[in-house]
């Protein structure tokens, strides 16, 4: 390239980027090195393991139902269930989303964007107030067993359960997963299925060799959409959980107002470092599968 | 459409609306309950406009949304110009990476960590309280720009560099070449990262939680509160002012970019003859 064309192009680069420069480190890099520092100090900011150590060991009592005591971890029997319900959250969304992306990429293109439109609109909703709302429709004396009621059947008992917070997570966090593998979908060659089915392919063939290997980006980036904001997510489990299922986000707002701010901060590593695990175990593996595939 | 995927979609969106009905028609409930409803009365907008609080708020909300979305808007359009224009692959690499961090980390991590750092430098200038408007303004600018920029980004290396150099080659300088240029091009994308960022700022509640103090509430912070005690439908008319206030801005954005699509159009038949 030509040398005054490449100092006309670079010529002012550093004017443009200057604020946005000195913002994202103050106020985005500089914040997790303090998350750190919090994590590895004590009140007086002398270096210490008390606060990661102390989420591995803390121990409490629980009343077993038959009234006996049983010791149990108190912070890692609380982040197992949080991976746990986020976990199952997740698969719930995979396995009714991924169909329905499927769909709407099939639809014609007008449909196509009404289908995105009302896909997204629960999403602009504000989510405390959604999350509300399952509250009073998942009541037992609420409007789901009301309508059950009026069937004639007995009402369920759901509030309160693993299943509501489930619930909760899944209609906060579906549309998530919809978007990413609806949009990997809907660019998707055509050709390429009718040469599978040309070449004897039968539809559950064609879908389990063609269409999910190619859906694979979009279906990871749905995973990791989902995931990660029900992992840690802390109101759902305190509104649909009736306070029963503490969550590990739970435990990070109860430190935070406790202000006990080292510890908080230590929770909050701990989380980032096991979402960093998961996130290059996720891309590992199914960087595997796609290169079986093919 | 075939026939079960006409009754998946339903089941789908009967899922996805239930709440939604369920406020807008609880909304308008006569009585407290948000069970049963017996008859249709506008009272709890009524008393919604007579809760100062709660109008508050609103206020502080759209104050806070508006200055978060205009030094997002600009700060993020320049730094989307800023990384198009770097040379290095590595130096774009870490500016990419660095944006994508707000977007992946989980809100919690963002607000605590944000938070730290503010509780820490007000404690060196011994501040008792040191979460303020402020702070919850840089919080709400940060989680806004990567958005920002991520939606101008792909404008910008759609559009043709040539015009921008040959403006810069008749004697612009870069800024001059930036506004009277590229500027024009890439308007409906700033357009909708501003849109973007507002609707973000208005609706998050748990970078706020962490970043906000006692002396500015904003509207989700103020929801939460109301949450904790028993909630009357007093709460569902908001949220239903909410919904219809947020689908107006939805349909707003949708106006813009459908013009910006046929605008793309226009300017690619064009250029075809």
């Amino acid at each position: 390239m030509n040398k005054s064309v490449a100092r006309h192009t670079s010529g002012g680069t550093g004017f443009f980027l200057f604020p946005y420069s000195v913002w994202s480190v103050l106020f985005i890099v500089v914040p997790l090195v303090f998350v750190a520092y919090y994590a590895f100090t004590d009140n007086n900011f002398n270096f210490t393991f008390e606060n990661i150590s102390r989420f591995f060991t803390a121990v409490s009592q629980v009343k077993n139902p038959d009234g006996t005591f049983q010791e149990v971890r108190t912070y890692l029997v609380i982040f197992v269930r949080s991976l746990k319900l986020a976990a199952v959250s997740t698969v719930v969304c995979l396995a009714i989303g991924y169909p329905m992306a499927y769909i709407m990429a099939r639809a014609r293109a007008k449909t196509q964007r009404l289908l995105v439109t009302l896909i997204m609109i629960p999403m602009w909703m504000n989510f405390l107030i959604r999350t509300y709302a399952w509250m009073t429709i998942l009541q037992d004396t609420g409007i789901l067993n009301g309508f059950i009621a009026k069937l004639g059947m007995s009402p369920l008992h759901i509030i309160g359960t693993e299943t509501a917070v489930v619930i909760g997570m899944v209609y906060d966090y579906f549309p998530y997963m919809i978007l990413p593998i609806y949009s990997i979908l809907a660019k998707m060659d055509e050709k390429l299925l009718e040469a599978a089915r040309d070449l004897g392919c039968n539809g559950f063939g064609v879908m389990r060799r063609v269409v999910f290997p190619l859906s694979m980006p979009g279906v990871i980036s749905g995973i990791t959409m989902v995931l990660i904001p029900s992992i840690s997510t802390f109101y759902i489990s305190q509104k649909l959980g009736n306070g029963k299922f503490f969550l590990i986000g739970d435990v990070i707002e109860g430190q935070y107002i406790a202000n006990n701010l080292h510890f908080a901060a230590a929770i909050a590593f701990i989380l980032m470092v096991i979402l960093l695990v998961c996130m290059g175990l996720l891309k590992y593996i199914t960087g595997r599968t796609v290169h079986g595939g093919a | 459409m075939k026939t079960t995927s006409k009754i998946y979609t339903s089941l789908i969106f009967v899922f996805l609306f239930a709440p939604i009905a369920v406020l807008l028609v609880f909304s308008f409930n006569d009585a407290k309950s948000l069970s049963v409803f017996s008859g249709f009365s506008l009272r709890w907008y009524r008393e919604l406009m007579s809760d100062e609080n709660t109008l508050e708020s609103v206020k502080n909300t759209l104050i806070l949304a508006t200055s978060a979305t205009c030094i997002s808007t600009v700060v993020g359009t320049m730094a989307a110009y800023g990384i198009y224009r770097i040379r290095r692959e590595w130096m774009r690499g870490v500016m990419n990476t660095v944006t994508n961090i707000p977007m992946i980390n989980p809100d919690i991590i963002t607000g605590i960590s944000m938070m730290l750092v503010f509780v820490f430098v007000g404690h060196l200038f011994g501040a008792a309280t040191s979460l303020n408007f402020w702070t919850l303004l840089i919080a709400h600018v940060t989680f806004c720009l990567p958005y920002v920029i991520f939606q101008v980004l792909p404008k910008l290396n759609q559009m043709d560099s040539n015009l921008t150099e040959a403006a810069q080659d008749l004697g612009c300088t870069p800024l001059r070449a930036f506004v009277k240029v590229t500027l024009p091009q890439i308007m409906p994308s700033i357009i909708t990262g501003a849109i973007m960022a507002f609707t973000l700022s208005l609706d998050d509640f748990v970078i706020s939680y962490f970043t906000s103090g006692n002396d500015f509430q904003t509207l989700p912070i103020r929801i939460y509160g109301m949450t904790k005690k028993t909630v009357t439908p007093k709460m569902y008319a908001l949220a239903t002012i909410i919904f219809v206030v947020t689908m107006v801005l939805l349909l707003i954005n949708n106006v813009v970019e459908s013009k910006d699509r046929k605008e793309d159009r226009y300017n690619s038949e064009g250029g075809t003859r």
